[in-house]
């Protein structure tokens, strides 16, 4: 297709959107209008820059500049005419475009507390959220010794375990009564809990945030159970919201986010919404695969590469990595004890619905597995546990689970090793047919022979069969069977 | 005259011997093979790469010097269709008389050549010659493209040069951290693993990165299991984690690179959770692995053909060594990247022109002083120089169609097995007007051939061989070739004067094949071609001579990237070998590349953004399963050979499909099974191994062998877009039970 393509918003899905379109042939002028300041960044990334761990440059995502887009940064989209086919900017240009893509994204929730005005917080409240909103964390963080976190779901974990890593005392404060409810069951929300607790950062379930009040030297957060907490920052992470007033002013179908269809169409066929702003099927995004894989239906769409292409939403996987965490979980998971699947699920009706758990709370570790037919629904897995990438395939791929569960559950089959030419530890227990030197093909039996055809010592025995010449591994191994046959066979030596 | 028969040979001589090197693999082993009476033994020699050690394929390598199968007369197809032995005159006069007609017909270009990476550099450089000045084709691949290419492009785009390994392989035994990336070597090169085994009692770590629990991995502290294809992501995760944990050598690369922050950018949306769920590798174990390499002190990190094997194998490889440079290892001492190159002579033979590209010292044919120089050597002018050529396998599958080439000329390969899918490319070589195989034995390929042209073995010729280290080796031969058997170079230079002498043509039915094979002093024809000047020795009969031939290839390759010009026969004698590049004869070799600059213009190696791509052909409901392949440490190659040995043949006696206990269960598959294996290209028949080395949804399959197990009738040809590899290691498959 050819004509000029104009994309709302330089975030991960406009980002992305422009590399995917400049992958792939066409004649296309791409103009993407990004309302900060910088160059497009990597949001999973910064945790880590809360954390120290990592420059601002180290965020920086894939420059486009040299990709043949037009990249306007610190340029904000003030309307859509959809009438004329053109949005007008904050410095006053009006852009044509032939299709217009909205990856507005979404923006921090606010949450409606006395002493919290949205449009003028202070200095010593932020959302984490934007890169800015981590410059004004970290400003404060300089000379802060303690942090309030508002919010236990993965965005206030994940800021509280980054400030943590910098030796803050941290508090999360989260309404329900246990943390990342959206993802996890209350079991795996305890350990995760404790987890947080051994990495320095204290949680607070089950009790809402009623009052704020700050001022320059500290800000206090006052709870419905009464108590009030003390800190030097407050960071909320209380959910994002889809930013549609573009588009909800320029008239289209706006529920919580922008309404698309599977070609992530709005009902204007010349506008499209990607990422977050995007409602599709009844859901607002939030993670970056979903909006990774609709930048790529788009592309194939704008560029004619495949007209037929639809987006299928891909299994949400939700997963907290951090030095001492090491939590997964996706698919569906209704409370413990509620019983089988229901009639439709992913098996059928008549599919069996396994439901396996493990846990181990004092070392940290909590796996749940649930399996309709023999197909992974749904997972929770916290702590070590070596299986993870495994589980997390099979939910994703709709593979066959194994027949032995206990391989994904506890990370290991519990069959032994996998093979191998480690020979048993008694020369007498092992199979004659067992290969001893692998890069000669020289058996227990052919050393056996050779001592019995007359070999009386390790180098006779090497040279006569070969055994230890290759990789030389099996040295001590050839030895040991040469050692017990002198010990077992003293006949045969005398006949 | 070769060396070793400079020996005495009649019967109550003491042994001759010949210190020479194993005939296979890159490791090129040391090795003495003994004479006595007639009976050929091999000895393990005391060298660098194998340090005494032999695997059982160089153990038995003589038993096809007298093989009953070996090829002692040429063969000619007759009328009936049926090979019935002839004489050299007649293979070279339907050679020859083929050649022309078509070449008259249909053009220069109608004859192409495809050699191996198994022949010597003489060899090699030979063919080259043959190609570009007898023949003047631009038609001219080798099978090293299926082996060596990706790594080869790599190395080349980001270092300026390309030798797999820029530092001796005994580095391997002091590195603190080594990581391996589909590398097998306990498997295919078992004498290196005594390197694994050093740098284990010394307290370093190895990290082994293969879809399947191979021996290797065995020996690995961490094994990361990833899906067939996704190494890039998983390199590119390293990259990020390396980036996010501080562990980048800023200082290296603002001093010794370029490009960086391209591919910096890259690395920071790969973050490990993403690289976890495409690759299946745990991030822990991500995180554990970048680690090791992060803050170890000796580094080295090797790729081989599991992670090169792909359509995306130049990108995984530039990731790979991205990482590398990222660490700031290429150069520093104890610490680098390399790739472990398979073939003999991988090494050399991708250094002297059988390249489609290349001229000798691993020069650009599209590089107007390229031209020029090597022209020069040649006697020719350098317009006269065809251009580039298409690679193997476009080559091949070019073969006998309406604009391709109607005769082939094959030396030290065998495409039937051993090219991506390989019904198709058999169909090509039967749509050939003229098909030559130069072979000691009758491979798969030999089997289709118009002529086939009996060939001398390992131990009957002397050459140079460049081992996987760019160590310049001797191959010294042990006895004269059979009765009847000619070198290749022999054979090269027959051709070159019947093809460029005309007027001598009708002399070539003159002498019987038994008289030229028994008087070595034959002259076959007197040269009055353009080619050799009357006032050099450089006459038909010299350029059979290897000593000859490697002068000539110092020649051609001075000044050149794999600058042969100082290395001499003796000097190699003298010391184990000698590394190149080396310019003068005097002056010293290189065992260590890039200590202070590396061979970019600007002295700084590149870094190459590379993403992360699926493979060509990606799993669906009708083909459910990846395939990859691979090899098993019995058999070499193609198998023509090692096939062909008792001992190796009952070790490894034939193909057999990897699969992994829940997959044979649901499959109602038991171990022994007849299997069925389907991609969009071709079957396989082979028995099930049913092993937990593998992971459920991959099987795994070696490709020694020709017949209805053949491996190859099943993989993809689709081709890296830089390297032109074939996507040997991942396809998609369907597989069944054959019921009886």
């Amino acid at each position: 297709m050819t004509g000029r393509i104009v994309i709302i918003g330089y975030g991960m899905a406009g980002a992305r959107l422009a590399t995917e379109l400049h992958a792939r042939p066409g004649d296309h002028k791409v103009t993407v209008l990004g309302a900060e300041p910088h160059r497009a960044y990597n949001r999973i990334l910064l945790s880590t820059l809360l954390a120290g761990k990592i420059d601002e440059a180290d965020v920086e995502l894939t420059d486009l500049a040299g990709q043949g887009a037009d990249v306007q940064t610190g340029t904000a989209v003030t309307a859509i005419d959809r009438a004329t086919r053109t949005v007008r900017t904050t410095t006053g240009e009006q852009i044509g475009y032939d299709h217009l893509v909205l990856a507005t994204g979404s923006r921090a929730v606010v949450p409606p507390l006395a002493g919290l005005d949205p449009d003028q917080l202070p200095d010593r409240v932020v959302p984490f959220r934007t890169l800015d909103d981590c410059r004004r964390i970290l400003a404060a963080a300089r000379d802060a010794r303690t942090v309030l976190v508002l919010g236990g779901g993965l965005l206030g974990l994940e800021a509280a375990r980054g400030l943590a890593a910098r030796g803050l005392d941290t508090h999360v404060v989260h309404p329900l009564g246990h943390l990342m409810e959206r993802q996890l069951d209350p079991a795996a929300g305890a350990v995760l809990a404790e987890t947080l607790a051994g990495l320095g950062v204290r949680t607070h379930l089950g009790v809402s945030a009623t009052k704020v009040a700050a001022n320059p030297d500290g800000v206090r957060l006052d709870l419905a159970d009464g108590r009030s907490l003390d800190a030097d920052l407050l960071v909320l992470a209380c959910g994002v919201r889809p930013d549609t007033a573009l588009a909800a002013a320029a008239g289209l179908a706006v529920e919580r986010g922008v309404v698309v269809d599977d070609r992530l169409r709005t009902d204007d066929p010349h506008v499209s919404a990607i990422g977050d702003c995007a409602q599709h099927d009844g859901v607002v995004g939030g993670l970056v695969a979903p909006a990774w894989s609709q930048a790529r239906v788009v592309a194939r769409l704008l560029t004619g590469e495949d007209a037929h292409d639809r987006y299928r939403p891909p299994p949400g996987v939700t997963r907290l990595k951090a030095a001492g965490i090491d939590l997964a979980a996706m698919g569906e998971l209704p409370p413990p004890g509620a019983g089988h699947a229901p009639s439709g699920d992913n098996g059928g009706p008549s599919a069996r619905c396994e439901e396996l758990t493990f846990a181990d709370p004092a070392r940290g570790t909590y796996a749940r597995l649930r399996i309709t037919g023999d197909r992974l629904t749904g997972a929770i897995l916290l702590g070590d546990n070596p299986a993870v990438g495994t589980v997390i395939q099979l939910f994703d791929r709709g593979a066959p689970v194994p027949a032995d569960r206990r391989a994904l559950l506890l990370g290991r089959s519990v069959d032994g090793p996998v093979g191998g030419t480690e020979p048993a530890a008694s020369p007498a227990l092992m199979p004659d047919a067992t290969t001893v030197c692998r890069c000669n093909a020289v058996s227990k039996a052919d050393l056996v022979g050779c001592w019995r055809a007359g070999a009386r010592s390790v180098a006779e025995v090497v040279t006569a069969t070969r055994a230890g010449t290759g990789c030389g591994s099996c040295r001590d191994a050839v030895a040991g069977i040469v050692e017990w046959l002198s010990g077992v066979d003293p006949v045969e030596v005398t006949r | 005259m070769t060396d070793g028969a400079r020996a005495a040979t009649s019967p109550g001589q003491p042994p001759r011997e010949a210190a020479t090197h194993c005939p296979y693999c890159a490791l090129q082993c040391g090795m003495v093979l003994r004479d006595s009476a007639g009976r050929v033994e091999v000895l393990p020699r005391d060298f660098p790469t194998n340090r005494g050690g032999l695997c059982q394929k160089g153990w038995t390598a003589a038993e096809l010097l007298d093989h009953p199968e070996r090829l002692t007369t040429p063969l000619l197809r007759g009328p009936d269709g049926r090979l019935r032995p002839a004489t050299w005159a007649e293979a070279y006069d339907r050679i020859v008389t083929g050649i022309r007609g078509l070449q008259a017909a249909h053009g220069r270009d109608a004859v192409a050549i495809f050699g191996g990476g198994g022949l010597t550099n003489e060899k090699a450089y030979a063919l080259g010659k043959f190609a570009r000045v007898a023949l003047r084709t631009r038609n001219i691949d080798y099978n090293g493209r299926f082996c060596m290419s990706s790594a080869a492009a790599a190395g080349m785009r980001a270092f300026g040069v390309d030798r797999g390994l820029p530092f001796p392989l005994a580095d391997l035994g002091r590195a603190d951290t080594l990581l391996l990336v589909g590398a097998n070597p306990a498997e295919t090169m078992p004498p290196l693993a005594r390197y694994l085994t050093e740098q284990r009692e010394r307290g370093g770590r190895l990290i082994v990165v293969d879809p399947r629990v191979t021996a290797t991995a065995r020996l690995a502290d961490l094994h990361l299991q990833p899906l067939p294809g996704t190494d890039l992501a998983v390199a590119n995760a390293l990259l990020h984690l390396a980036l996010t944990e501080g562990w980048v050598d800023r200082e290296y690369v603002a001093s010794r690179t370029e490009g960086f922050d391209a591919v910096r950018r890259i690395a920071a949306g790969w973050w490990p959770a993403r690289a976890e769920r495409l690759s299946g590798v745990p991030v822990a174990d991500l995180e554990a692995a970048a680690r090791a390499l992060g803050t170890a002190r000796n580094v080295i990190i090797l790729t081989a053909r599991g992670a090169e094997q792909h359509a995306k194998g130049v990108d995984t490889v530039s990731a790979f060594v991205n990482l590398a440079l990222a660490l700031g290892l290429p150069g520093r001492p104890g610490s680098g990247y390399g790739c472990l190159t398979g073939q003999g002579n991988g090494q050399g033979g991708r250094e002297h022109g059988q390249k489609a590209d290349q001229l000798p010292g691993y020069r650009k044919i599209d590089d107007p002083a390229a031209r020029e120089h090597v022209a020069a050597v040649w006697g020719v002018n350098p317009d006269d120089l065809p251009g580039p050529g298409v690679s193997a396998y476009e080559l091949l599958d070019s073969l006998g169609t309406p604009d391709g080439p109607k005769a082939l000329l094959v030396f030290g390969s065998n495409p039937v097995v051993s090219a991506p899918r390989a019904a198709r490319i058999t169909g090509r070589l039967r749509d050939l007007d003229l098909l030559v195989v130069a072979d000691f034995l009758l491979s798969e390929t030999a089997e289709l051939a118009d002529v086939v042209l009996p060939t001398a073995q390992w131990a009957e010729e002397d050459g140079t061989m460049t081992n996987l280290e760019g160590r310049v080796l001797r191959r010294r031969a042990l006895r004269e070739p059979p009765p009847g058997v000619r070198t290749d170079l022999r054979i090269l230079a027959d051709l070159t004067t019947a093809l460029t002498a005309p007027s001598a043509l009708p002399a070539l039915s003159a002498p019987s094949a038994e008289v030229v094979a028994g008087d070595p002093s034959y002259r076959f024809l007197p040269s009055r071609g353009p080619l050799q000047p009357p006032d050099t020795a450089a006459d038909s009969a010299d350029s059979a001579d290897p000593r000859v031939v490697f002068a000539e290839l110092r020649r051609a390759s001075a000044g050149g990237l794999a600058d042969y010009a100082g290395v001499t026969w003796e000097r190699i004698d003298a010391a184990d070998g000698v590394f190149w590049p080396c310019p003068d004869e005097d002056g010293p070799d290189s065992p260590r590349l890039f200590a202070d600059r590396f061979a970019t213009p600007n002295g700084r190696a590149r870094f190459h953004p590379v993403e992360h791509r699926p493979a060509a052909e990606e799993v669906c409901d009708e083909y459910p399963l990846y395939l990859t392949t691979g090899r098993v440490l019995a058999q070499y190659q193609s198998g023509t050979q090692t096939r062909r040995v008792g001992a190796l043949r009952r070790a490894a006696p034939g193909p057999f499909v990897e699969l992994h206990p829940d997959l044979a269960a649901r499959l109602g598959v038991e171990e022994g099974d007849e299997l069925l294996v389907r991609s969009r290209r071709g079957e396989l028949r082979a028995p099930a191994r049913v092993t937990a080395t593998i992971r459920p949804d991959t099987l795994f399959t070696p490709f020694h062998w020709g017949g209805d197990g053949r491996a190859n009738s099943v993989t993809n040809d689709a081709l890296d877009p830089v390297s032109r590899m074939p996507e040997f290691k991942v396809c998609a498959v369907r597989v069944e039970k054959v019921t009886p």
